[in-house]
Protein backbone atom coordinates (compact mmCIF):
# COMPACT_ATOMS: atom_id res chain seq x y z
CA UNK A 1 0.00 0.00 0.00
CA UNK A 2 1.43 3.34 -1.06
CA UNK A 3 1.37 6.19 1.43
CA UNK A 4 2.82 9.67 1.67
CA UNK A 5 4.98 9.93 4.76
CA UNK A 6 7.94 11.69 6.30
CA UNK A 7 11.23 9.91 6.84
CA UNK A 8 10.72 9.76 10.59
CA UNK A 9 7.44 7.94 10.17
CA UNK A 10 8.98 5.63 7.57
CA UNK A 11 11.31 4.47 10.34
CA UNK A 12 8.41 3.98 12.75
CA UNK A 13 6.55 1.88 10.19
CA UNK A 14 9.71 -0.08 9.41
CA UNK A 15 10.15 -0.92 13.10
CA UNK A 16 6.46 -1.84 13.41
CA UNK A 17 6.61 -4.13 10.38
CA UNK A 18 9.77 -5.71 11.83
CA UNK A 19 7.68 -6.49 14.94
CA UNK A 20 10.16 -4.97 17.37
CA UNK A 21 9.43 -6.11 20.92
CA UNK A 22 11.08 -3.41 23.00
CA UNK A 23 11.39 0.28 22.17
CA UNK A 24 13.34 2.44 24.58
CA UNK A 25 13.48 6.15 23.90
CA UNK A 26 14.17 9.51 25.42
CA UNK A 27 11.53 11.86 24.08
CA UNK A 28 13.19 15.28 24.32
CA UNK A 29 15.18 17.21 21.66
CA UNK A 30 17.09 16.02 19.63
CA UNK A 31 14.50 13.20 19.42
CA UNK A 32 12.19 13.15 16.40
CA UNK A 33 8.72 11.87 15.49
CA UNK A 34 10.15 8.36 15.08
CA UNK A 35 9.35 7.36 18.64
CA UNK A 36 6.30 9.62 18.89
CA UNK A 37 4.49 7.59 16.23
CA UNK A 38 5.81 4.33 17.69
CA UNK A 39 4.42 5.25 21.11
CA UNK A 40 1.00 5.80 19.49
CA UNK A 41 1.19 2.53 17.59
CA UNK A 42 2.06 0.65 20.79
CA UNK A 43 -0.58 2.50 22.85
CA UNK A 44 -3.22 1.66 20.22
CA UNK A 45 -2.32 -2.01 20.56
CA UNK A 46 -1.25 -2.26 16.90
CA UNK A 47 2.23 -3.45 17.90
CA UNK A 48 2.80 -5.85 20.77
CA UNK A 49 5.86 -4.21 22.30
CA UNK A 50 7.15 -2.77 25.54
CA UNK A 51 7.64 0.97 25.17
CA UNK A 52 10.11 2.14 27.81
CA UNK A 53 10.36 5.85 28.55
CA UNK A 54 13.82 6.51 29.90
CA UNK A 55 15.63 9.48 31.37
CA UNK A 56 18.42 9.83 28.79
CA UNK A 57 19.73 8.40 25.54
CA UNK A 58 22.40 6.58 27.55
CA UNK A 59 19.58 4.81 29.39
CA UNK A 60 17.69 4.20 26.14
CA UNK A 61 20.62 2.20 24.80
CA UNK A 62 21.06 0.49 28.18
CA UNK A 63 17.42 -0.64 28.06
CA UNK A 64 17.90 -1.90 24.50
CA UNK A 65 20.97 -3.83 25.64
CA UNK A 66 18.97 -5.43 28.46
CA UNK A 67 16.08 -6.27 26.16
CA UNK A 68 18.30 -7.67 23.45
CA UNK A 69 20.25 -9.75 25.99
CA UNK A 70 16.93 -11.30 26.98
CA UNK A 71 16.32 -12.21 23.34
CA UNK A 72 13.92 -9.42 22.38
CA UNK A 73 14.09 -7.48 19.13
CA UNK A 74 15.06 -4.03 20.45
CA UNK A 75 14.86 -0.63 18.79
CA UNK A 76 15.60 3.01 19.50
CA UNK A 77 16.16 6.26 17.62
CA UNK A 78 18.20 9.36 18.30
CA UNK A 79 20.22 12.21 16.84
CA UNK A 80 23.34 14.32 17.36
CA UNK A 81 24.03 14.96 21.06
CA UNK A 82 21.74 12.07 22.00
CA UNK A 83 23.85 9.67 19.97
CA UNK A 84 27.00 11.12 21.51
CA UNK A 85 25.59 10.44 24.98
CA UNK A 86 25.06 6.79 23.99
CA UNK A 87 28.68 6.41 22.95
CA UNK A 88 29.83 4.21 25.84
CA UNK A 89 26.92 1.83 25.39
CA UNK A 90 27.36 1.62 21.62
CA UNK A 91 30.65 -0.14 22.38
CA UNK A 92 28.84 -2.33 24.91
CA UNK A 93 26.09 -3.35 22.47
CA UNK A 94 28.63 -4.32 19.83
CA UNK A 95 31.04 -6.07 22.23
CA UNK A 96 28.16 -8.04 23.75
CA UNK A 97 27.18 -8.95 20.17
CA UNK A 98 23.59 -7.76 20.47
CA UNK A 99 21.56 -7.35 17.27
CA UNK A 100 20.02 -3.97 18.15
CA UNK A 101 18.84 -1.69 15.36
CA UNK A 102 18.73 2.07 15.85
CA UNK A 103 17.85 4.99 13.63
CA UNK A 104 20.07 8.03 13.75
CA UNK A 105 18.74 11.17 12.15
CA UNK A 106 21.91 13.01 11.10
CA UNK A 107 21.91 16.32 12.94
CA UNK A 108 24.84 18.66 13.41
CA UNK A 109 26.69 18.60 16.72
CA UNK A 110 26.60 21.63 18.99
CA UNK A 111 27.75 24.12 19.97
CA UNK A 112 26.59 26.23 18.30
CA UNK A 113 23.22 24.56 18.71
CA UNK A 114 21.77 23.46 15.37
CA UNK A 115 19.04 20.95 14.58
CA UNK A 116 19.77 20.61 10.85
CA UNK A 117 21.65 17.92 9.03
CA UNK A 118 25.27 16.91 8.83
CA UNK A 119 27.02 13.62 9.42
CA UNK A 120 29.44 14.34 12.24
CA UNK A 121 27.21 12.66 14.84
CA UNK A 122 27.09 9.21 13.22
CA UNK A 123 30.58 9.32 11.74
CA UNK A 124 31.97 10.01 15.22
CA UNK A 125 30.63 6.55 16.14
CA UNK A 126 32.44 4.87 13.25
CA UNK A 127 34.67 2.67 15.41
CA UNK A 128 32.09 1.41 17.91
CA UNK A 129 31.33 -1.81 15.99
CA UNK A 130 27.95 -0.75 14.59
CA UNK A 131 27.00 -1.24 10.97
CA UNK A 132 25.98 2.06 9.40
CA UNK A 133 23.57 2.36 6.47
CA UNK A 134 23.20 5.84 4.89
CA UNK A 135 19.84 6.26 3.18
CA UNK A 136 18.68 8.59 0.42
CA UNK A 137 14.91 8.07 0.33
CA UNK A 138 12.13 7.42 2.81
CA UNK A 139 11.44 4.11 1.09
CA UNK A 140 15.04 3.08 1.63
CA UNK A 141 14.77 4.12 5.28
CA UNK A 142 11.76 1.87 5.89
CA UNK A 143 13.23 -1.03 3.95
CA UNK A 144 16.61 -0.69 5.65
CA UNK A 145 15.13 -1.14 9.13
CA UNK A 146 13.65 -4.48 8.06
CA UNK A 147 16.77 -5.56 6.19
CA UNK A 148 19.04 -4.50 9.05
CA UNK A 149 17.31 -6.83 11.52
CA UNK A 150 17.78 -9.71 9.07
CA UNK A 151 21.52 -9.03 8.84
CA UNK A 152 22.19 -8.14 12.49
CA UNK A 153 20.44 -11.25 13.76
CA UNK A 154 22.59 -13.41 11.49
CA UNK A 155 25.97 -11.93 12.42
CA UNK A 156 25.17 -10.58 15.93
CA UNK A 157 26.44 -7.04 15.41
CA UNK A 158 24.21 -3.98 15.90
CA UNK A 159 23.15 -1.66 13.08
CA UNK A 160 22.42 2.03 12.65
CA UNK A 161 20.07 3.36 9.97
CA UNK A 162 21.23 6.86 9.13
CA UNK A 163 19.21 9.56 7.40
CA UNK A 164 19.56 13.29 6.85
CA UNK A 165 17.61 15.55 9.17
CA UNK A 166 14.83 17.46 7.40
CA UNK A 167 15.94 16.57 3.84
CA UNK A 168 14.57 13.12 4.68
CA UNK A 169 13.36 13.11 8.27
CA UNK A 170 10.70 15.79 7.75
CA UNK A 171 10.26 15.53 3.98
CA UNK A 172 7.17 13.73 2.73
CA UNK A 173 7.64 11.16 -0.01
CA UNK A 174 5.66 8.28 -1.46
CA UNK A 175 6.51 5.12 0.46
CA UNK A 176 5.28 1.65 -0.41
CA UNK A 177 4.33 -0.02 2.88
CA UNK A 178 4.99 -3.74 2.45
CA UNK A 179 2.38 -6.27 3.55
CA UNK A 180 2.97 -7.59 7.04
CA UNK A 181 2.73 -11.16 5.75
CA UNK A 182 5.57 -10.57 3.28
CA UNK A 183 7.72 -8.98 6.00
CA UNK A 184 6.98 -11.85 8.39
CA UNK A 185 8.10 -14.33 5.76
CA UNK A 186 11.28 -12.37 5.07
CA UNK A 187 12.06 -11.67 8.73
CA UNK A 188 11.06 -14.54 11.01
CA UNK A 189 11.01 -14.11 14.82
CA UNK A 190 14.44 -13.88 16.39
CA UNK A 191 15.63 -16.87 18.37
CA UNK A 192 18.72 -15.73 20.29
CA UNK A 193 20.93 -18.67 21.12
CA UNK A 194 22.84 -16.74 23.81
CA UNK A 195 19.95 -15.02 25.56
CA UNK A 196 19.71 -14.61 29.34
CA UNK A 197 18.12 -17.65 30.92
CA UNK A 198 17.26 -17.79 34.63
CA UNK A 199 17.41 -21.58 34.54
CA UNK A 200 20.96 -21.52 33.21
CA UNK A 201 22.58 -18.42 34.70
CA UNK A 202 25.75 -16.92 33.28
CA UNK A 203 27.58 -13.66 33.86
CA UNK A 204 27.88 -11.66 30.63
CA UNK A 205 30.74 -9.43 29.57
CA UNK A 206 32.83 -10.24 32.65
CA UNK A 207 36.52 -9.65 33.11
CA UNK A 208 38.54 -11.13 30.26
CA UNK A 209 42.32 -11.14 30.53
CA UNK A 210 44.86 -10.38 27.78
CA UNK A 211 44.99 -14.14 27.20
CA UNK A 212 41.63 -14.12 25.38
CA UNK A 213 40.42 -10.51 24.99
CA UNK A 214 42.01 -10.15 21.57
CA UNK A 215 40.32 -13.27 20.22
CA UNK A 216 36.91 -11.78 21.00
CA UNK A 217 37.93 -8.75 18.94
CA UNK A 218 38.99 -11.04 16.08
CA UNK A 219 35.50 -12.53 16.21
CA UNK A 220 33.90 -9.08 15.96
CA UNK A 221 35.99 -8.27 12.90
CA UNK A 222 35.06 -11.62 11.33
CA UNK A 223 31.39 -10.94 12.08
CA UNK A 224 31.63 -7.58 10.29
CA UNK A 225 33.34 -9.17 7.30
CA UNK A 226 30.56 -11.75 7.25
CA UNK A 227 28.04 -8.90 7.53
CA UNK A 228 29.25 -7.53 4.20
CA UNK A 229 28.63 -10.94 2.62
CA UNK A 230 25.17 -11.08 4.20
CA UNK A 231 24.30 -7.53 3.13
CA UNK A 232 25.11 -8.43 -0.48
CA UNK A 233 23.09 -11.62 -0.17
CA UNK A 234 20.16 -9.76 1.39
CA UNK A 235 20.25 -7.19 -1.41
CA UNK A 236 19.17 -10.07 -3.68
CA UNK A 237 16.79 -11.71 -1.18
CA UNK A 238 15.14 -8.40 -0.33
CA UNK A 239 14.62 -7.65 -4.01
CA UNK A 240 12.99 -11.06 -4.47
CA UNK A 241 10.58 -10.38 -1.60
CA UNK A 242 9.88 -6.66 -2.09
CA UNK A 243 11.06 -5.73 -5.58
CA UNK A 244 13.56 -3.12 -4.39
CA UNK A 245 17.31 -3.50 -4.30
CA UNK A 246 19.91 -1.91 -2.01
CA UNK A 247 23.58 -2.60 -2.60
CA UNK A 248 26.49 -1.46 -0.38
CA UNK A 249 27.29 1.23 -2.95
CA UNK A 250 25.17 2.57 -5.81
CA UNK A 251 26.99 3.54 -9.01
CA UNK A 252 25.38 5.96 -11.44
CA UNK A 253 27.01 6.42 -14.86
CA UNK A 254 30.46 5.64 -13.49
CA UNK A 255 31.66 3.18 -16.14
CA UNK A 256 32.70 5.76 -18.74
CA UNK A 257 32.96 8.73 -16.38
CA UNK A 258 36.17 10.76 -16.27
CA UNK A 259 35.07 12.40 -13.03
CA UNK A 260 33.14 10.54 -10.32
CA UNK A 261 31.39 12.40 -7.51
CA UNK A 262 31.32 10.24 -4.36
CA UNK A 263 28.46 11.20 -2.06
CA UNK A 264 26.22 9.80 0.66
CA UNK A 265 22.75 10.46 2.03
CA UNK A 266 20.39 12.81 0.20
CA UNK A 267 23.29 14.69 -1.39
CA UNK A 268 23.60 11.65 -3.67
CA UNK A 269 20.24 12.22 -5.37
CA UNK A 270 21.13 15.89 -5.84
CA UNK A 271 24.47 14.81 -7.32
CA UNK A 272 22.67 12.52 -9.77
CA UNK A 273 20.45 15.37 -10.89
CA UNK A 274 23.62 17.41 -11.51
CA UNK A 275 25.22 14.44 -13.32
CA UNK A 276 22.22 14.28 -15.67
CA UNK A 277 22.53 18.01 -16.40
CA UNK A 278 26.28 17.75 -17.03
CA UNK A 279 25.85 14.66 -19.21
CA UNK A 280 23.45 16.62 -21.41
CA UNK A 281 26.29 19.06 -22.02
CA UNK A 282 28.63 16.19 -22.89
CA UNK A 283 30.59 16.12 -19.64
CA UNK A 284 31.56 12.60 -18.63
CA UNK A 285 30.58 12.71 -14.98
CA UNK A 286 29.22 9.94 -12.73
CA UNK A 287 28.13 9.42 -9.15
CA UNK A 288 28.94 6.76 -6.60
CA UNK A 289 26.60 6.73 -3.63
CA UNK A 290 28.04 5.24 -0.47
CA UNK A 291 25.32 3.37 1.43
CA UNK A 292 27.55 1.43 3.80
CA UNK A 293 30.16 2.95 6.10
CA UNK A 294 30.70 -0.19 8.19
CA UNK A 295 31.38 -2.84 7.13
CA UNK A 296 33.27 -0.86 4.50
CA UNK A 297 32.76 -2.13 0.93
CA UNK A 298 36.42 -1.89 -0.17
CA UNK A 299 36.08 -4.06 -3.29
CA UNK A 300 32.98 -2.25 -4.58
CA UNK A 301 34.60 1.15 -4.18
CA UNK A 302 37.73 0.01 -6.05
CA UNK A 303 35.68 -1.61 -8.79
CA UNK A 304 33.45 1.38 -9.48
CA UNK A 305 36.26 3.93 -9.34
CA UNK A 306 38.71 1.97 -11.47
CA UNK A 307 37.96 3.87 -14.70
CA UNK A 308 37.77 7.35 -13.19
CA UNK A 309 40.46 9.88 -14.00
CA UNK A 310 39.50 12.04 -11.04
CA UNK A 311 37.49 11.25 -7.94
CA UNK A 312 35.68 13.94 -5.96
CA UNK A 313 34.41 13.09 -2.48
CA UNK A 314 31.84 15.57 -1.21
CA UNK A 315 31.62 15.31 2.57
CA UNK A 316 28.85 16.69 4.74
CA UNK A 317 31.13 16.32 7.75
CA UNK A 318 34.65 17.16 8.82
CA UNK A 319 37.34 15.61 10.98
CA UNK A 320 38.97 18.79 12.30
CA UNK A 321 42.65 18.97 11.48
CA UNK A 322 42.22 16.32 8.81
CA UNK A 323 39.52 16.51 6.11
CA UNK A 324 36.20 14.87 5.29
CA UNK A 325 35.62 11.41 6.74
CA UNK A 326 34.23 9.70 3.64
CA UNK A 327 37.22 11.06 1.70
CA UNK A 328 39.49 9.38 4.22
CA UNK A 329 37.62 6.09 3.76
CA UNK A 330 37.66 6.27 -0.04
CA UNK A 331 41.35 7.23 -0.19
CA UNK A 332 42.16 4.36 2.13
CA UNK A 333 40.30 1.90 -0.13
CA UNK A 334 42.12 3.17 -3.23
CA UNK A 335 45.61 3.36 -1.74
CA UNK A 336 47.91 0.84 -3.38
CA UNK A 337 45.20 -0.08 -5.89
CA UNK A 338 44.82 3.10 -7.91
CA UNK A 339 46.68 6.31 -8.59
CA UNK A 340 43.53 8.33 -9.28
CA UNK A 341 43.67 11.74 -7.57
CA UNK A 342 41.01 12.21 -4.88
CA UNK A 343 39.65 15.72 -4.31
CA UNK A 344 37.77 16.44 -1.10
CA UNK A 345 35.05 19.08 -0.82
CA UNK A 346 33.27 19.93 2.42
CA UNK A 347 29.69 21.10 1.87
CA UNK A 348 26.36 21.52 3.59
CA UNK A 349 27.41 21.50 7.24
CA UNK A 350 24.71 22.36 9.77
CA UNK A 351 21.99 21.80 7.18
CA UNK A 352 23.15 24.31 4.56
CA UNK A 353 21.52 23.22 1.29
CA UNK A 354 23.57 21.44 -1.34
CA UNK A 355 22.18 22.34 -4.76
CA UNK A 356 22.75 20.69 -8.16
CA UNK A 357 24.71 23.83 -9.13
CA UNK A 358 26.97 23.16 -6.15
CA UNK A 359 28.10 19.92 -7.79
CA UNK A 360 28.47 21.62 -11.19
CA UNK A 361 30.71 24.27 -9.61
CA UNK A 362 32.77 21.59 -7.86
CA UNK A 363 33.25 19.64 -11.11
CA UNK A 364 34.23 22.83 -12.99
CA UNK A 365 36.82 23.64 -10.35
CA UNK A 366 38.30 20.13 -10.40
CA UNK A 367 38.49 20.16 -14.23
CA UNK A 368 41.10 22.91 -13.97
CA UNK A 369 43.26 20.97 -11.50
CA UNK A 370 45.60 18.09 -12.32
CA UNK A 371 45.77 16.95 -8.71
CA UNK A 372 44.57 18.40 -5.39
CA UNK A 373 46.52 21.51 -4.38
CA UNK A 374 44.78 21.54 -0.98
CA UNK A 375 43.83 18.75 1.41
CA UNK A 376 40.24 19.97 1.35
CA UNK A 377 38.13 22.61 -0.39
CA UNK A 378 35.33 24.42 1.40
CA UNK A 379 32.16 24.81 -0.63
CA UNK A 380 30.23 28.07 -0.75
CA UNK A 381 31.73 29.55 2.40
CA UNK A 382 31.32 33.29 2.98
CA UNK A 383 34.53 35.25 2.43
CA UNK B 1 23.07 -22.11 42.82
CA UNK B 2 26.86 -22.25 43.12
CA UNK B 3 27.13 -25.05 40.62
CA UNK B 4 30.36 -24.99 38.70
CA UNK B 5 33.08 -22.63 39.80
CA UNK B 6 35.91 -23.91 37.68
CA UNK B 7 37.62 -21.58 35.23
CA UNK B 8 36.47 -21.85 31.63
CA UNK B 9 39.26 -23.25 29.49
CA UNK B 10 39.46 -22.70 25.75
CA UNK B 11 41.94 -24.32 23.40
CA UNK B 12 41.24 -22.46 20.19
CA UNK B 13 39.34 -19.42 18.92
CA UNK B 14 36.68 -21.64 17.37
CA UNK B 15 35.64 -22.74 20.87
CA UNK B 16 34.73 -19.20 21.89
CA UNK B 17 31.13 -18.00 22.00
CA UNK B 18 30.63 -14.63 20.26
CA UNK B 19 30.42 -12.81 23.60
CA UNK B 20 32.03 -13.31 26.98
CA UNK B 21 29.91 -15.56 29.20
CA UNK B 22 31.11 -17.01 32.44
CA UNK B 23 30.20 -20.57 33.38
CA UNK B 24 28.25 -19.39 36.39
CA UNK B 25 25.92 -16.74 37.71
CA UNK B 26 27.30 -13.92 39.84
CA UNK B 27 25.61 -15.69 42.77
CA UNK B 28 28.52 -18.13 42.63
CA UNK B 29 31.06 -15.32 42.74
CA UNK B 30 31.27 -14.01 46.35
CA UNK B 31 32.58 -10.46 46.36
CA UNK B 32 32.12 -9.59 50.04
CA UNK B 33 35.87 -9.55 50.68
CA UNK B 34 36.12 -6.05 49.16
CA UNK B 35 34.44 -4.54 52.24
CA UNK B 36 36.13 -2.10 54.63
CA UNK B 37 33.00 -1.25 56.61
CA UNK B 38 30.20 -3.67 57.39
CA UNK B 39 26.58 -2.81 58.10
CA UNK B 40 25.22 -4.02 61.43
CA UNK B 41 21.45 -3.90 61.93
CA UNK B 42 19.98 -3.15 65.31
CA UNK B 43 16.96 -5.44 64.89
CA UNK B 44 15.31 -4.07 68.05
CA UNK B 45 14.78 -0.67 66.37
CA UNK B 46 14.01 -2.02 62.88
CA UNK B 47 10.44 -1.31 61.73
CA UNK B 48 10.65 -3.73 58.75
CA UNK B 49 10.01 -0.93 56.25
CA UNK B 50 12.07 -2.81 53.57
CA UNK B 51 13.81 0.38 52.43
CA UNK B 52 17.30 -1.11 52.93
CA UNK B 53 16.22 -4.19 50.96
CA UNK B 54 14.96 -2.02 48.11
CA UNK B 55 17.99 0.25 48.00
CA UNK B 56 20.80 -2.33 48.24
CA UNK B 57 22.50 -2.06 44.82
CA UNK B 58 23.84 -5.60 45.07
CA UNK B 59 20.62 -7.30 46.25
CA UNK B 60 22.68 -8.47 49.24
CA UNK B 61 19.88 -8.05 51.77
CA UNK B 62 17.60 -11.02 52.26
CA UNK B 63 14.23 -10.94 53.97
CA UNK B 64 14.16 -13.67 56.59
CA UNK B 65 11.09 -14.09 58.81
CA UNK B 66 10.07 -10.42 58.53
CA UNK B 67 13.58 -9.13 59.19
CA UNK B 68 16.39 -7.85 56.96
CA UNK B 69 19.48 -10.05 56.99
CA UNK B 70 22.61 -8.92 55.16
CA UNK B 71 24.41 -11.52 53.08
CA UNK B 72 28.07 -10.83 53.86
CA UNK B 73 29.22 -12.96 50.91
CA UNK B 74 28.06 -10.14 48.64
CA UNK B 75 27.81 -6.95 50.74
CA UNK B 76 30.55 -4.53 49.63
CA UNK B 77 30.01 -2.13 52.52
CA UNK B 78 28.81 0.81 50.42
CA UNK B 79 26.67 2.09 53.31
CA UNK B 80 23.60 2.96 51.21
CA UNK B 81 21.37 0.90 53.55
CA UNK B 82 22.67 2.81 56.59
CA UNK B 83 22.17 6.14 54.80
CA UNK B 84 18.62 5.34 53.69
CA UNK B 85 17.37 3.69 56.90
CA UNK B 86 14.66 6.03 58.31
CA UNK B 87 15.21 4.72 61.86
CA UNK B 88 19.02 4.99 61.57
CA UNK B 89 19.31 1.50 63.01
CA UNK B 90 22.06 0.33 60.62
CA UNK B 91 25.56 1.17 61.76
CA UNK B 92 28.67 0.89 59.56
CA UNK B 93 31.38 -0.83 61.59
CA UNK B 94 35.01 -1.18 60.60
CA UNK B 95 35.84 -4.72 59.46
CA UNK B 96 38.01 -6.76 61.83
CA UNK B 97 36.63 -5.11 64.95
Amino acid sequence: MKKVMMGNHAISHGATLARVQVIAAYPITPQTQVVELLSEIVADGKLKAEYIKVESEHSAMAACIGASSAGARAFTATSSQGLALMHELLHWAAGARLPIVMADINRAMGPPWNIWTDQNDSLSQRDTGWMQFYCQSNQEVLDSVIMAYKVTEKVLMPAMIVLDAFSLSHTYEIVDLPDQAVVDKYLPPFDFKYKLNVNDPHTYGGLTTPEWYMEFRVKMQEAMEQALVEIKKEAVEFEKAFGRRYDPVEPYMVDDADIVLVTSGTAASTARFAVDQMRKKGKKVGNLRMRLLRPFPFADVREHLKNAKKVIVVDRNISYGYHGIWAQEVKSALYGHSKVPVFNFIAGLGGRDIFPETFVDIVNKVKKLKKPDQELYWVEVKQ
Amino acid sequence: MAKDRKKIEFQKIGDLPPMVQSQRSMAANPTGSWRNLKPVINQANCIQCTICWKFCPDAAIDWVEDNPVINMDFCKGCGICAEECPKKCIEMVKEGK
